[in-house]
């Protein structure tokens, strides 16, 4: 029972991590129809700035904004600087932000080492919570929380916003959102930001439970495509949905058949694309 | 001219064991592998116009099926080479019939998630890859009864699979059924409309180029006789792949060229500094930039220039 609880928590957790990574990565494409390859740098990058910020700051959730913030910076200007001189070259477009992804894992190697660095979960949620007679571990708890509050705060901004209207609009249609006077540029790189600082944000709010290690742009960023392929490209709910799909057989797939775990993260996707190859809430095709 | 051209090439390359040292043969060994890899995916990406960023599956695929049979089966090579080459080529056409659900970048990141699938599996199905230790104690096999041990067998060996790789890649691609592939690439509507099989043009075209690549990973494995799963990596896709760009995509020459370019700044910056991977994307940034059409292209443009300013 214990085990299960665990276990399942476990997934809830990976799964709420997965989707600030992948949330960000569904609407960059989206909208901008940038395959952002450096996703899962950006998540590693954010785990590592996090533990710097941490030396400093004992707080983690400071470090967390912190850090989302240096991201998003930092999304900005790839985005500005980079990707805007290539705009309209899609396979230029995901082969840059491929080579920027190897710059940015070699950088953090030479800055923070190849030992993987532990982060500390914040002390008021060490404890598991006990319920009846059954332990609950808090953290994952608080993790799966931050997700859930995020996915509605950027529901809310997608729907009930005039800047998430014009998001949708770009989505839907770009030259017509262009021709209604919508200022698509600004709108990019807001977009772009908003992405970066979410996956930075969700890879030191991962720390304690994944902590921050060489490769572990490499683990992300397969999840968070195979998410976004399963729920949809540019749908929030398809990504919301995806991601706690794919945390769950990922961690039980690694709990019951430790070896096949990711032949079996295989398995939804092949029957979605099979069948629904625009994804489970997606409205374009990839 | 041309002839002549192709004479001395074909000299320099038979005569190459007599001219260098073991260090250069051993070198050339290795370009020789990473051009058939990289023309193979030059089929999908340049001819095709489908960029795959999944290519090393085909070499680790091979390379683990083989090394694997030799080691925990004790099977001869006489065995292992096919039996590879056709397991390699069958998921070959799975994986295409699940990727070629998309085009373009739909089919890059899913290509890229199903060689992270293998990628993952080969480090986690410890009792069959060994894990992060990889499959060592391997050895080459000895065609004809002559053995491949030496640098310089081993040269003529590759070189001879090399000629063959791309001969016969060349000849897919000048066949109709490769200008029907370029048909795909530049106009696929049309090609439909015209009553080719869009689909099928693509999907035996990734068969094929999963084909090769999965040639090029056994020569991998008999150079290295040893296989680790960084040879699945998303590294070893995207080094081929910017070796195709590089080059210059969609033509004969130009991954070849390429991969040779790759292969030497790999192999001369690494004795120097330990940043291999921050070059390489400093590299991508900067061809996709500033070359995007690649070096053979780029070069050809400037001659023909040169050319046209001479006569007048």
């Amino acid at each position: 029972m214990q085990y299960w609880i665990i276990q399942t928590l476990n997934s809830l957790a990976l799964g709420g991590l997965l989707f600030l990574l992948a949330a960000g990565f569904s609407l960059i494409f989206g909208l901008m129809r940038i395959a952002n390859l450096t996703h899962g740098s950006l998540y590693m990058l954010g785990a590592y700035v996090g533990v710097t910020v941490l030396k400093f700051v004992p707080n983690l959730w400071l470090a967390a904004l912190i850090g989302g913030a240096v991201i998003a910076v930092f999304g900005g200007l790839i985005e500005r600087f980079i990707l805007r001189a290539l705009a309209g070259n899609a396979l230029g477009q995901v082969l840059v932000t491929l080579g920027i992804s190897f710059i940015v894992a070699d950088f953090c190697l030479i800055v923070w080492g190849g030992d993987p660095i532990p982060v500390q979960t914040p002390l008021a949620l060490r404890l598991p919570l006990r319920v009846g007679g059954v332990a609950f571990p808090t953290y994952r708890l608080v993790v799966l929380g931050i997700a859930v509050v995020t996915a509605i705060a950027l529901y809310l901004l997608m729907e009930r916003t005039r800047i998430g209207a014009m998001i949708r609009a770009g989505v839907d249609d770009m030259q017509m959102a262009r021709a209604v006077g919508i200022p698509v540029s600004k709108l990019f790189t807001t977009v772009f930001c908003l992405g970066a600082g979410l996956a930075g944000a969700g890879g030191i709010i991962g720390g304690p439970i994944m902590s921050a290690y060489p490769g572990l742009d490499a683990d992300m960023l397969p999840l968070a495509l195979i998410v976004v392929m399963l729920g949809g490209v540019g749908s929030l709910l398809g990504a919301f949905v995806g991601s706690f799909l794919i945390g769950a057989i990922y961690t039980f797939g690694t709990a019951l058949l430790p070896d096949l775990a990711y032949v079996i993260l295989f398995l939804p996707m092949i029957v979605v694309i099979a069948f629904r190859p625009r994804g489970l809430f997606g409205r374009q095709t990839v | 001219m041309k002839q002549l051209g192709w004479t001395v090439l074909a000299v320099i390359l038979a005569a190459m064991p007599w001219i260098a040292g073991e260090y250069y043969i051993n070198l050339a060994s290795q370009i020789f592998i990473a051009a058939i890899f990289a023309a193979s995916l030059n089929l999908l990406v340049g001819y095709g116009g489908l960029p795959s960023l999944g290519h090393a599956s085909w070499l680790g695929l091979a390379a683990y099926i083989s090394a694997w049979m030799s080691l925990k089966l004790g099977l001869g090579h006489w065995l292992t080479a096919p039996v590879a080459l056709l397991g390699t080529t069958l998921i070959a056409c799975a994986f295409g019939w699940i990727s070629l659900r998309a085009t373009g970048l739909g089919f890059l990141m899913i290509t890229l998630a199903l060689s992270q699938v293998l990628w993952g599996t080969a480090y986690r199905w410890v009792s069959v890859t060994d894990g992060d230790n990889g499959l060592r104690g391997l050895t080459r096999p000895a065609p004809f009864g002559i053995s491949l041990d030496g640098a310089t067998s081993f040269y003529y060996f590759a070189l001879a699979v090399t000629v063959v790789a791309i001969v016969l890649m060349a000849m897919f691609v000048a066949s109709p059924f490769g200008a029907a592939l370029r048909g795909t690439r530049d106009q696929p509507r049309r090609m439909g409309a015209l009553g080719h099989a869009v689909w099928t043009v693509r999907w035996i075209t990734f068969v094929y180029s999963g084909f090769w690549g999965a040639v090029s990973g056994l020569l991998f494995v008999y150079y290295n006789k040893y296989i680790h799963p960084a040879s699945l990596s998303i590294t070893g896709s995207a080094e081929a792949l910017l070796g195709v760009i590089a080059g210059g995509s969609g033509t004969l020459a130009g991954p070849i060229v390429g991969a040779a370019i790759i292969m030497l700044l790999k192999n001369y910056v690494s004795a120097y500094i330990e940043r291999w991977n921050m070059l390489m994307g400093f590299v991508f940034v900067l061809i996709v930039i500033f070359m995007p059409e690649g070096v053979v292209p780029g070069t050809r443009r400037l001659f023909l220039r040169m050319k046209r300013w001479k006569s007048g």
